[in-house]
Formats: C-alpha cells, structure tokens, sequence
C-alpha cells in the first residue's frame, strides 16, 4: 500500500463534521489512555476484593503481604485517613470495607508495589476471616423488609406519583410486567489512574479517566482528610465511558498508596476486576396498566417499578426518579398512579449507564402501547401517532414540556425510511447474514421476519433542584483561540465541538484545547446527554464575552461606540467602512473572558411525584426489522430506521457516531447484553461470557435527523448520546415478537425464551 | 524448553531477539511474559491497548511476519526472531499510513481505545483482500470490538481506503 502525504486537518465552524482534533494522535497510537501512564520511581497498586456476596469480617491479617519483597504498603480501612464512605448522592459505601461485605467484589484492602505480580502475590497472602451470611438478592424481598443489610435501611428510595382521576378505567385496558437484565457500559478502556503524591504528602495530583473531575476531586479530598486545593485532577486518556465512570472506583485507592508510599503509584483493573469495579445498569421489574378509549386514546397510566441498585445507593435514587417519570413514555396521559422502588440488595452495586433509568421504563411503556394497539385493532404506529406528546403538553408530574417535541414527526419519518433490501435468510445465501452468524447453524426455512417499533422521550441534564452549571474560558492571543474546560472528553467528541464554537463566534482557523484538569471550574459531568447544552454554552458564552472585547477594543481605536461596530466572520467593520480582522487586532494582544452556563433551576417532586423536576427533553422514533430463527431462538437484527429529534446537528457526522454507537448497546441490550448473578455472585466476568455486538452482529442503520433548533438550548441542539440506545431496545423485542407471536417481555431475550 | 532459555523452572529467563518497528531489539522475558505485555511494559509502545485479556476484543492486534495476530493470545518467547509491527511502526504525523488517514477522515473512532487494533486488523485484511466487500470488512472485522462507534463508520473507514481514498467529513 502506498502511503499519502498528510493532507491539512479542515476544521469547520459549526454544522460541519469537523473532524476530531485527537484523530491523529488515536490513529498513530500516541494519545495517552490512562492506563498507559507511568512516572519515575512508579509503585503498582492492586486491590483485594470481598469473595463473598454478604459476610461479616471478624479479622483481617495483613502480615503475609508485608513479608512480601517488594510491598510498600498494605491498606485496609484503618488506614482512610478521612471520610470512611463515598458516593455520589449519598455516602454510603466505604471506601474499604470494615466489618461488613455487601457484595462479592467489595474492596477490602490494596497493595503498592513493585510490580503488578508482588501486588498479585501480597493479594494472595492477606487472611480474611469471613462469616460468611446469606445475601438478599431479591429486590421484593427488600421491599418486603427483610433485615437490613446497611444501617441506611434497604430502600435507596421510595417515591410515587399521583396525578389526575384515580378512578378512572378505560373502556380497553391492558396489563403486563417487564424485566430489564442487568447490562454492563462495557468500555473498551479499562479502569486506570496514576496518582502522585507531593513531598512530604501534602497533597497528591491524579491522572484518571473519569467522567467527572471536580465531584471526583471532592470525594477523593474528603476520604484523604486534604484541603480540596491540595487535590489536583488532570483527565488521563478515557477509553469509553457510558455511565461507569460517574463513581469513583480506584481513585481513592491510588491517592492513598501514593500519599503512604510518598512515590507514583499506579492501579490498572483486568476485565474481571472491571465488572466489580463500577456500577451497572439497573435490572428492573416494572408491572404497568393502561386504560385508553376504544380509539386507542391514552387516559390512564398505572405502574409499580422495583430498581434493583444492589450494595450501595450511587445514583440509584436519580435513576428511579427517571424511570417513573417517563412512565408514560413520549404520549399524551392525564391520569398516572406510579410508585417506585429502588432498593439495596447484596447484588452488585448499579447507577449511571447511557439512558439512566429511561431505558428501563421505554421498555415497559412501548411493550404496552403494542398491547394497546393490538387490543384496539390498531397498527403499532397509528396508536402512537394517535397519542404523541407535542409542546405544551404535560408529563404525568404536571410539568408542561416546553421544549420542541417533534414525536409525531420522528415517528412519519422514520416510518418513512426504507426497509432493508436484504432478504429474508440474507443474500446470496451468506450463511453470516443469518441468526446465528457464524455459528453457522441456522436453517433458513426456519427463519422468520418481524418488524417493531418503539419510540422514547429523554430528559437532558439534571434534574430535582440540582445546580447544574459548567465554566469555561476562551483565550485570543495573536489570532489563535485557546479554549480551557474541565468537560471530560469520553469519545463523545466535544473537543471537536468546542473549536467549532470559537471559529463560528470569533471567525478565526485556529483554535485547540487546553488539557482538560481541575485547574478551572467544573464542568459538570459528561452524562445525561448535557455537555454539548451545558459545556457548549459555557464555550459559547466564554467566546462571545471575548468578541465583545474585541469589539470594544476596535471601536476604541476607531473612536465609535461598541454599538457601531459590527463583528461578522471573523471581521470587525465600522461605520465609515474601516475593516480589521479579529487576527489583526489581537495581534500582540490577548482578551481573554471565562463564563459560567447554568440552566433554569429545577424543582424537587413532592411526595405525589408532582413538580417541575427535569430541565428539558429530547424525543426519538426506533423501527427495527427482525430475523429469528423460531426453532433455535435465534435473532438477526437486520435493520434499525430511527428518525432523532437532535435540534441542530452542530457536527452531523459525530451525530450519526452517536446514533450507530447508542443502536448498538441498545441491539445488546435486546438480545445479548446481561450481567449474569446467582446469589450474588456473578458468573459471566468477561468478554468471553458477557457478550457484546460485534461488527457482524450490528444491523444496518438508517437514520434521519429531524432538525428544529430548540430556542431554549444555548446553541440551539439537543444532546443526542442517550435516546439512540432507549427505544431501540423495544423496538427490537417488539420485532421479535412480531415474527414469533410470542408474548415476550424480558429482555435481553435468549434463545430459550423465543425456543421453548 | 525454546533456544536461548537458561535458569531454573522456577525463574527461567529466555533471550530474544525481535525486530519491533523495523528496530532489534535483544532482551530477557520471562517464559510466561505475553507478547502484548513485552510491547507495553519493556519496550513502552502503548499504542497496543489491552482491552480484555481473554483474546475477545482486538484491542491489541499487532502484524507479526506481515499477519494479524491478537498479542495477548501469544508470548513474547514465540516472537523471537520474527518480525513485529505495531500501531507505531506504519505511519508517522506527516506521513500517516492511508488507513490511520481514513480512520481519521471517517469518524471511524470516538473514544479510539479500540482503534490500534482495528487499524491493524484493517491493513491485514486488504492485503488479503485488496478490495473486500462490505460483508467481506464485517466477516475480516468481527474479531475486533468496539464499543462507541456501532462500527458503521469503521467499516467505512476500510472501504474507503480499500477504494484509494478516505473522502471523511471534512469541509
């Protein structure tokens, strides 16, 4: 193959796919994950972790991993030197466990040392002495108030919502309940962070992948007991994120080795040790009734969730809040009765993943519009089209969604969108093609198609009162713009969007990112779907504070007033027809402005579940088209049609990125993504045996992007990274039931549910 | 026990000799010392992620005599004498390897944790398929994961190269 010369990297202004600034360095294997830091003098640290689901400990002997050669420190609780507990909304979990585990993988003691395999072996030679307990693993039993399993009690939350007749019953109901597994964000990029200590152990500087460095920086100072100012975190390289990194996991760990050792120490989790060491998505059992009219018309709602949040709460109170208030789904209701539950169990811990609670309640709410629709003769896209939410109308918490709310038009156009061209069985007979893939054994007389809808609302950013705010500053100097944030950069690509904020306010080529630490104010977290609202805004309000300053600069020199010149595409112009570019006049010079975007406040729910509690919403139509082979249980996704309500596409190609990458974990999710646990002990920690779509297994995406610039949004676009993996998981399902006839309603679905 | 190997059972130490980006290097590894980790840990070429130690995911595909291999599934006592290339060793900034450039042109990465490996696989599969279908890049592909992307512009990313161009987004 013959090489080419580097062409220039065009980097365009906003609604261009510009492309990512760190392309280079990804594609050349230079950029730095945070697993490939090292330091001078680097320690390794390792962590040893609970076997047990539940169990007392009645004594820890570390002295065989100190007669290790090699160990420099050996850690338990003892040794916190601060806050025992973390946690992003509530303290709860320790930071090592002290006398109690609540699941099997709990952290209860790490090693620094000068190799990863003396860690292994210092592991392999501390002596816990258990009493092992039984584990409550099952949700209702929690509810039910089986003996608490931490002195907070084993309901994380408990929150209903009542709104509307209560005693209305339609003249057609439907009933079913719903079970979500429990899915893994599975990122590519393992758990990974260098910590080093300052001399003498006054403070300690972090290197870690995370989604969100200041709340990090705030748990870590409070468990080490240090001033937050003696706490410094830069973003190492993240490989993924998806929900996982919104807790922390080894960054305490690493700063307390390196703070003990007084050298860089380093934790790098294996694959295995990734599945217990972050939050998963929440397995979920809904039960839900609806009454409509005879026409199909949406009047009433009932439902009862029970989120199971495993050992400790993360975010599971967040959650649960999402889940019964989209109960719904994207559909005009009047009259709700929804309680919900999240509860703790010796299950492993679940928060943050990508949809965060939504995806639980989609699923529920589309497998019922199907049953509404087939009870009153009708077709799966007429009863939503029938009962599809606009603006003004309201959610079953009485909060009027002001949004832009294109459902009916994402649900025409999708609806609009070919179907696949490829066969049933595949094309010229590529036995890949079938379900099954390579596993070569699906028989094609076998197969059968089916296709299914589903169709979602999201809320974007946070909700419940939460301050939500991010800061950022825009530097000009000589024409060049430098753009400083502490928005962590997870894939999503906003150091791709953040240049093309500047080049569109300010008119100049050049503009880069300055590394991305708490040397600024936080930015918030990159989930929720908010960065590009949230951060985007900041940039936005940060650029156009230094093009006031440019202008002001300019009419004083031109003797005018600020009102009298004019700024456009990088040129400042006067009355009289002076001109200066925006590089000319910032030559030798720097303006430079830092701005703070918050979004309107929220409100807490009453104890009905009524107020006005999320801050804004996106909407997205799913069509999916099924292969299943019925005699095997096996399933082909062929195509997923998805019309997504973005507001603007401020870089079109990262959209679609967004898109594809949502459908896929949304596909996973239907047919193949499950975290397996029998008594609380998981079964399945690896890729090996927690499978995940590969390129054969991803369907063809067809996607349209309904573009209606939301006026309430700093840049006019809604953040696009949740809906794609919300309704594409029904939509599947309904798919396969379409070609099945059976009445399923778990998913992930296996092959014996659809078999047998 | 392979040439070179000297020591006790317990702590034997092997010499090898690898050419790694057209460069020797001579070293000692200990018997168990996987190829991935020998890349990463002694010779410090990070570009060769691990994502999942049980030969699942791809992140670490590196060309070893010119053929796609996952490097954690071989030990770096079975390189010796061969021929090694890794992410680092087929491109630089100025002249990227027209497959890093398509990647690139493509948005065939997000988080790019993934993407030495794909990279890698990618150039493998055309020089045995110089001009694959998109069933063919899907089928040569599968062995590698990604978690962002949903793959679709990956894939388009290869075909585009395969077709002697990486037309991306860029305007």
């Amino acid at each position: 193959m013959t090489d080419v010369t580097v062409r220039p990297v065009v980097d365009g202004r906003l609604g261009t796919s510009a492309l990512r600034p760190d392309g280079l360095a990804k594609t050349q294997g230079t950029f730095a994950f945070s697993g490939d830091l090292s330091a001078d003098g680097m320690l390794w640290g390792a962590t040893l972790r609970s076997p047990h689901p539940f169990a007392r400990i009645r004594s820890i002997d570390l002295s065989g991993a100190w007669q290790i050669a090699g160990v420099a420190a050996v850690v338990t609780a003892d040794d916190v030197p601060g806050k025992p507990t973390y946690g992003l909304i509530s303290a709860d979990q320790p930071v090592f466990a002290r006398d109690v585990v609540r699941y099997a993988g709990e952290p209860v003691a790490a090693v620094a040392g000068d190799h990863p395999e003396t860690c292994r072996r210092a592991l392999a030679a501390i002596r816990v002495d258990y009493e092992v307990l039984t584990p409550l693993v099952d949700p209702e039993l929690a509810i039910a108030g089986a003996e608490p399993i931490h002195p907070d009690g084993n309901i994380l939350r408990h929150q209903r919502i009542v709104r509307g007749d209560q005693d209305l019953v339609g003249e057609v109901v439907v009933e079913g309940t719903y079970e979500i597994g429990m899915q893994d964000q599975a990122f590519l990029g393992l758990e990974a962070a260098l910590a080093i200590p300052d001399p003498g152990g006054a403070g300690v500087e972090l290197f870690v992948a995370t989604q969100w460095l200041h709340e990090d920086l705030g748990q870590i100072a409070a468990c080490l007991d240090l001033p937050a100012d003696r706490v410094r975190l830069t973003l190492g390289g993240v490989g993924g994120a998806f929900g996982a990194r919104e807790d922390i996991s080894l960054q305490v760990h690493t700063c307390l080795l390196a703070l003990r050792t007084g050298r860089p120490v380093r934790i790098a989790y294996s694959r295995e040790e990734s599945f217990y060491g972050h939050v998963h998505r929440h397995p979920a059992r809904i039960w839900m009734r609806h009454h409509a009219t005879r026409d199909g018309r949406l009047q009433r709602v009932e439902a009862r969730f029970v989120l199971d949040g495993g050992a400790y709460a993360s975010t599971s109170s967040a959650v649960l809040v999402n889940a019964i208030t989209h109960a719904q789904g994207p559909y005009v209701c009047d009259s709700a009765t929804v309680e919900g539950f999240a509860t703790r169990t010796n299950n492993l811990p679940c928060g943050a993943m990508r949809g965060f609670g939504v995806v639980q309640a989609c699923f529920a709410h589309e497998g019922q519009m199907d049953r509404l629709a087939e009870a009153c003769g009708l077709d799966p896209v007429e009863i939503r089209l029938r009962n599809a939410m606009r603006t003004g109308d309201r959610l079953i918490t009485g909060q009027v969604i002001a949004d832009v709310a294109p459902v009916a038009e994402c649900i025409r156009a999708t609806a609009a969108l070919p179907l696949p061209d490829e066969p049933v069985g595949g094309r010229d007979g590529d036995p890949l093609r079938l379900p099954g893939g390579a596993g070569l054994t699906a028989d094609v007389g076998h197969i059968r198609r089916g296709i299914g809808w589903g169709v979602s609302i999201k809320n974007l950013m946070y909700s419940e009162g939460f301050d939500d705010f991010s800061t950022a500053r825009c530097r000009l100097a000589d024409g060049s713009v430098t753009l400083k944030f502490a928005t962590a950069e997870v894939g999503q690509g906003f150091v791709t969007l953040a240049p093309q904020i500047a080049r569109t306010v300010l008119g100049v080529e050049r503009a880069v990112c300055e590394p991305i630490d708490t040397t600024i104010g936080s930015a918030g977290s990159t989930s929720a779907s908010r960065q590009t609202w949230m951060s985007g805004g900041a940039v936005l309000g940060a650029c156009r504070a230094v093009a006031e300053q440019v202008v002001a600069h300019a009419a004083q020199s031109w003797g005018v007033s600020t009102a009298e010149v004019e700024l456009v595409d990088g040129v400042l112009t006067s009355p009289d027809g002076r001109q200066a570019t925006v590089g000319e006049l910032s030559a030798g010079r720097v303006f430079e402005a830092t701005f703070e975007h918050h979004h309107p406040p929220t409100e807490d729910l009453d104890e009905d579940g009524q107020g006005n509690c999320h801050t804004a919403f996106a909407f997205v139509a799913h069509r999916a088209v099924v292969d299943v082979d019925v005699e095997l249980g096996l399933v082909k996704v062929v195509q997923i049609a998805t019309a997504q309500d973005v507001g603007r596409a401020l870089n079109p190609l990262s959209v679609r990125g967004q898109i594809e990458g949502g459908i896929a974990q949304g596909v996973g999710l239907a047919v193949m993504e499950e975290i397996v646990q029998t008594d609380g002990r998981v079964r399945n920690a690896s890729f090996t045996d927690y499978l995940l779509p590969t390129m054969l297994d991803m369907p063809e995406v067809v996607a349209e992007l309904i573009e209606i610039p939301e006026p309430r949004s700093p840049l006019g676009a809604k953040g696009v990274g949740e809906p794609p993996c919300i309704s594409s998981t029904p939509a599947v399902l309904a798919a396969i039931r379409d070609a099945t006839g059976k009445d399923l309603r778990r998913v992930p679905v296996r092959p014996f549910d659809i078999a047998l | 026990m392979p040439p070179g190997c000297e020591g006790s059972k317990g702590n034997a130490i092997v010499h090898i000799t690898v050419t790694v980006n057209g460069k020797e290097h001579r070293g000692e590894v200990q018997p168990r010392t996987l190829l991935v980790h020998y890349l990463r840990d002694v010779l410090d070429l990070t570009g060769t992620n691990v994502g999942c130690d049980t030969s699942s995911c791809g992140a670490c595909t590196v060309h070893v005599d010119g053929r796609s291999v996952k490097s954690c599934t071989m030990l770096a006592v079975q390189a010796d004498g061969c021929s090694i290339t890794t992410i680092e060793g087929i491109g630089t900034p100025e002249r990227m390897h027209p497959m890093q450039q398509a990647f690139m042109d493509n948005h065939g990465l997000q988080c790019g944790f993934c993407t030495p490996g794909m990279v890698m696989a990618a150039i493998s599969l055309l020089d045995e398929h110089p001009h694959p279908t998109e069933a063919e890049v899907r089928q040569g592909l599968e062995g590698n994961l990604c978690r962002c992307t949903g793959y679709h512009n990956i894939v388009q990313s290869v075909l585009s190269c395969a077709q002697g161009g990486s037309a991306g987004g860029a305007q």
